[in-house]
């Protein structure tokens, strides 16, 4: 359940030490952090906008684009980067037609990198939301989106 | 209730669960497990159990440590061992199910081992595999045994007795107990532990705090989320030790958001230890006060530096300070605060729990105890280990890890992350304990162990690591900042074929100025990669310099693909899946790579195992243009 702006600030006591974690609530919530919720932010913390970002652009965590339906986290970790991850990235990027870090036209993937998912002895591995594909090959990607294409169907 | 019967009760249940009359499946579901399959498991296997009317009690655990095999499950069946089970597919599964369950059939083909008391015909003790046997499981000795989310399973395994010790005991007590049993933080630089916490004991201050740094960054290293995901009680009970020694009132677990499984379990643990009594005011009636709360990294390598990680938490910029002061001194908003390991934790409650020459009794002179590491890369048993400190690094790459990946041969392996070093063959034989790995030029690190064999470029690697670091500095200063990019520049044209003979020496003096003036330990040691890869494999920097080619065939610029002609069948394979139509033929007739559409992705060699008619091979040393301006010509 998408809760509103102001109900996640709410449960918040307007301390500067939550900021990192109001950002976090709002991101979960809401999928990036938007101009608006960054505003809001530093009235309800007191700190000026200029400090928010400082802060949320500092964090590999936050985005302030929204991101596809399915999100998906290529990990670049080392045992991934010998096993192959970079070869996995450029082919996700070609078969979905993106760059890392963007996302399709109809908003359904966004594609990105991340330094590790501690899935290390199964590498190479991708996250796709909360899900964490293992030993991915190139042979797998098209599979690996004809899956994901219908997950109620597997549910 | 008081701790004896709670003790009581959890002993009773978790003695009934393994007594049973119904079998009982354990299934090793920590993430590792679950990418494998292991969630998609249990459907099926209840869905088994429906069909042929049979009762069984499923039982999610954590991971054991051998992930290579995952998914796992473990059969127990009354009066038998209990059967380990790998490579689980659901088909396997359901075959299991009927053959042993109804059948009594084990399917030894499918079988790892056995556990408990009692043989089975055709399968061998399960802690008698290769990868087991050399293993000391201390601190992971529950790890795919119990029910993570089941406090009582903790317990019943001695669970908080260790703490339950430690209250009866002065803090200087506890301080002798650690200083005895030679614990050395397990973060990284073994620090010894005692010491750490005495420093805060001496640091009069109205409030302390106490860290647990989950945070592992290191790319390569998962010990702290397979701990966290399979007894997240063993972590809790050496920071409530850990708040009893050194008097602080609150901890915080900073653990990084990319383990969501690990956060989950980690809150439904403290919620347990809530109902039990182990948190808030005049604990087990002591008079202790004492609260857990769990932060949530935002995805910053640096944030496993002390004082950086202290900074994310105030909910600032994770950006590193000098020191002193050190956090023991003022750290947590001023405060004197002590961080720790996850595992320098878990270490504490089986000292507590069991005694001070349990632990000593294993490692070396200087570095003793058990440590665990994760066990990466090309090797074929790759996973979650735990051996005594001073295990050599042969024993651990071939004996438990069973040897490089398709029989290859060992190049070398990465220890200690990008802080680290890369080590050879020629120091195959150094024992892994603190101060013998910095001797060889690596160090401990958190225990990430990453081999690599023939495959692997090194200066591919090194590149690697620096592009991790230069994205992860924090830029605060400008060595780190500016330092990094350069070097990063510069391998990039050594690996793109356009290096020249002296970037080796601009890198060596770009190296030696970042760790000189660099202000913490992530820009102090961000060189290592460079240098320790420069000092042992100059020949491969020689070999993309000079001769523009790459030996391992890893470097897009230096390699090209190219379909042998008298192996190529025509099966048409590689024409369909090469994602930028650069391979043309006729079916049953040999192909050929339009080398100037190839972008080497490599599906085509992929693809082509059966008929290995696709070969890899370094570009002639002339450039491509002038073999395209002879064909012109």
């Amino acid at each position: 359940m998408e809760k509103t702006l102001e109900e996640i600030l709410s449960s918040y006591n307007g301390e500067k030490s939550e900021l990192i974690p109001v950002l976090q609530d709002i991101q979960s919530n809401f999928g990036y952090l938007s101009e608006e919720s960054i505003i809001e932010v530093s009235k309800f913390l007191n700190m000026p906008e200029s400090e928010v970002y400082g802060v949320a652009t500092f964090y590999a965590q936050f985005r302030f684009d929204p991101i596809g339906r399915k999100h998906i986290m290529v990990c670049k970790g080392t045992a991934c980067h010998v096993l192959g991850a970079s070869q996995i990235i450029e082919g996700i990027e070609r078969h979905l037609g993106i760059n890392e870090g963007e996302v399709t036209f109809d908003l359904e993937y966004s594609l990105e990198s991340v330094g590790c998912l501690g899935c290390c002895a199964l590498a190479p591995c991708a996250m796709i939301n909360d899900n964490v594909e293992s030993k991915i090959g190139l042979k797998d990607i098209k599979k690996m989106f004809r899956k994901s294409k219908s997950p109620n169907k597997d549910n | 209730m008081n701790f004896n019967k709670i003790t009581q009760k959890a002993k009773e249940e978790y003695n009934s669960l393994y007594e049973r009359e119904d079998p009982l499946i354990l299934i090793g579901s920590a993430t590792c497990g679950n990418s494998a399959g292991a969630s998609a498991l249990i459907p099926i296997i209840e869905e088994t159990l429906e069909d042929h009317d049979l009762k069984a009690e499923i039982m999610e655990v954590g991971c054991i440590g051998i992930c290579y095999v995952e998914p796992i499950i473990t059969v127990f069946k009354k009066g038998k061992p209990g059967i380990f089970y790998g490579n689980i597919t659901p088909k396997i599964a359901t075959k299991i199910v009927e053959s042993y369950l109804i059948n009594d059939d084990p399917l030894p083909e499918h079988a790892l081992g056995t556990v408990g008391k009692g043989e089975i015909q055709g399968i061998n003790s399960f802690f008698d595999m290769p990868v087991l046997k050399p293993q000391v499981r201390k601190i992971l000795r529950h790890c795919g045994f119990i029910d993570p989310k089941n406090i009582d399973h903790y317990i019943a395994n001695e669970g908080y007795s260790g703490f339950i010790n430690a209250l009866k005991l002065k803090p200087e007590e506890i301080i002798e107990k650690l200083k005895e049993s030679g614990l050395r933080g397990r973060g990284g630089a073994g620090f010894p532990t005692w010491m750490k916490w005495q420093f805060c004991i001496d640091s009069e201050a109205d409030t302390k705090y106490l860290i647990c740094n989950a945070d592992e960054g290191d790319p390569g290293a998962f010990m702290n989320r397979s701990l966290l995901e399979s007894d997240p009680h063993s972590v809790l009970e050496g920071i409530l030790i850990g708040g009893y020694v050194t008097g602080a009132k609150n901890a915080y677990i900073y653990c990084r958001a990319e383990y969501p499984l690990a956060l989950e379990r980690l809150k439904h643990a403290l919620v347990q230890m809530r109902e039990y009594g182990f948190l808030g005011k005049n604990i087990n009636n002591s008079g202790f006060n004492f609260d857990i709360e769990i932060k949530e990294g935002a995805g910053a390598f640096v944030c496993g530096e002390e004082t950086a990680l202290i900074a994310s938490i105030e909910g600032k910029r994770g950006t590193p300070r000098t020191r002193p002061p050190f956090p023991t001194t003022s750290g947590l908003w001023g405060k004197p605060t002590v961080i720790n390991n996850v595992e320098t934790f878990a270490s504490v409650a089986f000292i507590m729990q069991e005694s001070p020459g349990k632990f000593a009794e294993y490692g070396t002179d200087a570095s003793k105890g058990t440590k665990t590491f994760s066990l990466v890369g090309q090797v074929k048993n790759t996973g979650l280990i735990e051996v005594p400190l001073g295990t050599t690094l042969r024993e651990v790459i071939f004996d438990i890890g069973g040897g490089i990946l398709d029989d290859g041969e060992f190049k070398a392996v990465q220890i200690g992350g990008p802080s680290g070093g890369c080590l050879t063959e020629e120091f195959i034989d150094t024992p892994i304990d603190y101060d013998s790995l910095v001797t060889a030029g690596a160090i401990m690190g958190s225990g990430g162990l990453v081999v690599m064999d023939q495959s692997t470029c090194m200066v591919d690697v090194a590149q690697y690591f620096l592009g991790f670091i230069q994205k992860e500095s924090c830029g605060k200063c400008v060595p780190c900042r500016l330092g990094t990019k350069q070097m990063l520049d510069i391998l990039g044209d050594i690996t793109e074929g356009k290096g020249h003979i002296e970037d080796i020496a601009l890198l060596m003096e770009l190296a030696e100025g970042i760790k000189e003036g660099s202000l913490c330990a992530l820009g102090g040691t961000s060189p290592n990669p460079v240098l320790t890869t420069l000092n042992l494999f100059k020949d491969e920097y020689d070999a993309h310099i000079n001769e523009k080619i790459c030996p391992s065939l890893v470097c897009k610029n230096l390699i090209s693909y190219n379909i042998i002609q008298d192996k190529c069948n025509g099966c048409m394979l590689c024409l369909k899946s090469c994602p930028v139509n650069a391979i043309s033929g006729e079916k049953k007739e040999p192909h050929t790579i339009d080398q100037s559409k190839c972008v080497k992705c490599g599906t085509c060699i992929d693809l082509c195992s059966k008929a290995d008619a696709v070969e890899c091979i370094s570009k002639p040393k002339e450039d491509n243009e002038d073999n395209n301006a002879s064909a012109i010509i």
